[in-house]
């Protein structure tokens, strides 16, 4: 009960945080409106190719998603680095606020913008009339997007705790966001791939996160996708954040 | 007795080199009382404070924090301890009210309860007029007492104060003491670390002087004093300063003399001369000379600092180590 109250706690104080800089929240919707408009476009001719059976918009959008989940979690380490640079981790570390809770409070505050950040891009592709929305599947995307916000968050506040600077976070999260996204297929699906990338992307959990993603959006619920994310990405998950929950606890901030 | 340790030690690896930043601390403080944890830079002193606030775990050694075993019962010391860091505790778009009311329900108290008790804590550190502005918009001043009072939100019986008055201007220094001297008045244990020899002497109850890890002396600031001699008689002289120095150690209130080396500029030396009663030895001191001869450059009692204290102990001054 403790950690519940407490995770609130430190939840309500990122969220107002945020709500104090909604600038960030529209920021983080820039570069996927690009692709939106830029990039998007160039697919549409691909539609009902191999890869795109579902529809070009409807194979390129999830995808999209997925790609603004990885990049608006992975860096939310930064904000706190500032945050432990100013003594505000130190402090609560000497309450009894629970150590789970003060790395869950913030990685759940992630995981809710990131979840509206989704909504709003779906909202924008659908106004452009140039896909169908199957709004149930929609639903469960969006359990998927929660996942891979709440591993990714946890991850990067742990290398925060770990790395403590600005300076050596930049090339660690680029270094690993980077590939990750690049043979997950967000930008073309890796059916397009040689066989030895697709071999690659079979052990990138990303990879599973864009492919369920797209199945729910289509409405094909009974593809294998769609029960193997949630299972990797939820195993992954618990293993993450206990691994950022200990840091939490245990680092010399 | 708030904090009793025995042995506390920390060790730090960097680099695969092992680093002792505290090697066997042993420190008694009482209800109440306010106690300084003095030393240069370096010398242990905010590891050892990091230690008896759960922030780090000793490499070796026991310490008990307000009745509580810290190894075993971290969670019960929290509850009974404030501390207040170094870079305080707050920072950018928050304001002191939602920061105070937050760190009141941290410690576990309803939401009501902990909005009355930031209000009162707003008017006692003369807060409350910048209570909804945003703490980025803070005087240094205005944000050391915010941190001091998100410290003592909980009413604990003992704080940590990790050099409170570094980088402050001397009105809010003065200020920060008045506030220490508040809040042992209303029963509060303050342990406090600080490199200000002045800050020590006014402040603290009893205190410890750190050095390289190690407690070289402990108690009041005037037991501390009078260990090292009564008073302090600095004498220079320009020539024959090992003469004068002879006719000083042979007199028999003189407990000890210390020779300094001579300054290159004007060739004056300083003779340093522990005695008992400084008011009575100087007119002895000046005629012993005038006998002889030898006329004094300068002439200057001094009742013992603690950074002659400091100096006794370890060889070097602390003032010269900023």
């Amino acid at each position: 009960m403790k950690v519940l109250r407490d995770t609130w706690l430190v939840y309500s104080r990122a969220m107002k945080l945020n709500l104090k800089q909604p600038v960030w929240l529209i920021v983080m919707l820039v570069q996927p409106i690009y692709f939106l408009f830029l990039f998007a476009p160039l697919l549409e001719p691909m539609d009902g190719m191999p890869g795109f059976e579902n529809g070009a918009m409807e194979t390129f959008v999830p995808g999209l998603i997925i790609m603004m989940a990885l990049f608006g979690s992975a860096f939310v380490g930064f904000g706190l680095i500032a945050e432990l640079r100013q003594g505000v981790i130190e402090r609560m570390r000497v309450t009894p606020v629970s150590r789970v809770a003060l790395m869950l409070g913030r990685t759940l505050s992630t995981v809710t913008t990131t979840v509206f950040q989704s909504l709003a891009l779906v909202l924008l592709a659908a106004l452009t009339g140039k896909l169908d929305v199957y709004w149930p599947g929609v639903a469960l995307m969006l359990l998927i997007v929660m996942l891979t916000a709440f591993m990714l968050a946890a991850v990067s506040l742990g290398l925060a705790i770990v790395l403590k600077s600005e300076d050596a976070m930049a090339p660690v999260i680029n270094t690993l966001v980077q590939p990750i996204m690049l043979i997950s297929g967000i930008m073309l699906p890796m059916v397009m791939a040689p066989a030895w990338l697709q071999n690659v992307a079979d052990f990138n959990p990303f990879y599973y996160a864009v492919q369920a993603s797209r199945e729910l959006f289509a409405g094909n619920l009974e593809s294998s996708y769609v029960w193997q994310a949630p299972v990797i990405l939820g195993a992954l998950t618990i293993l993450l954040v206990w691994w950022a929950t200990r840091k939490f606890a245990r680092a010399v901030a | 007795m708030l904090i009793e340790t025995r042995g506390l030690k920390k060790t730090f690896k960097s680099r695969g080199k092992e680093v002792e930043a505290v090697r066997g601390v042993d420190l008694a403080v009482k209800e109440g009382e306010v106690f300084g944890l003095l030393g240069p830079n370096g010398a242990g002193k905010t590891t050892t404070m990091r230690m008896l606030s759960t922030l780090i775990e000793p490499t070796e050694g026991h310490a008990v924090v307000c009745g509580h075993d810290l190894a075993r019962d971290a969670g019960k010391v929290r509850r009974d301890i404030g501390y207040v860091g170094q870079a305080g505790g707050t920072w950018g778009e928050v304001t002191a009210r939602e920061e105070l009311v937050m760190q009141g329900r941290l410690y576990g108290m309803s939401k009501k309860r902990s909005q009355a008790r930031a209000a009162e804590v707003l008017e006692s550190f003369q807060l409350a007029e910048y209570a909804d502005r945003n703490v980025k918009t803070y005087s240094g001043g205005q944000k050391r007492r915010l941190d001091i009072a998100l410290g003592i939100m909980h009413e604990p019986k003992l704080l940590f104060l990790d050099e409170p008055t570094t980088g402050l201007d001397p009105q809010s220094r003065a200020h920060m003491w008045d506030e220490v001297r508040a809040l042992r008045e209303r029963g509060t244990a303050i342990f406090l670390t600080t490199h200000y020899l002045d800050e020590a002497d006014a402040l603290c109850d009893r205190l410890a002087i750190i050095d390289h890890g190690e407690i070289v002396a402990e108690g009041t600031p005037l037991e501390l004093k009078k260990e090292v001699a009564g008073d302090v008689v600095a004498v220079g002289v320009a020539d024959r300063a090992s003469e004068a120095r002879d006719l000083f150690a042979a007199k028999d209130f003189v407990r000890e003399v210390e020779s300094g080396e001579p300054d290159p500029a004007t060739g004056v030396a300083i003779l340093r001369l522990y005695v008992d009663d400084g008011a009575s030895a100087l007119p002895e001191l000046l005629r012993a000379l005038d006998g002889a001869g030898v006329s004094p450059a300068s002439i200057e009692l001094h009742r013992p600092s603690l950074d002659d204290v400091f100096l006794k102990q370890t060889g070097r001054s602390l003032r010269e180590e900023k």
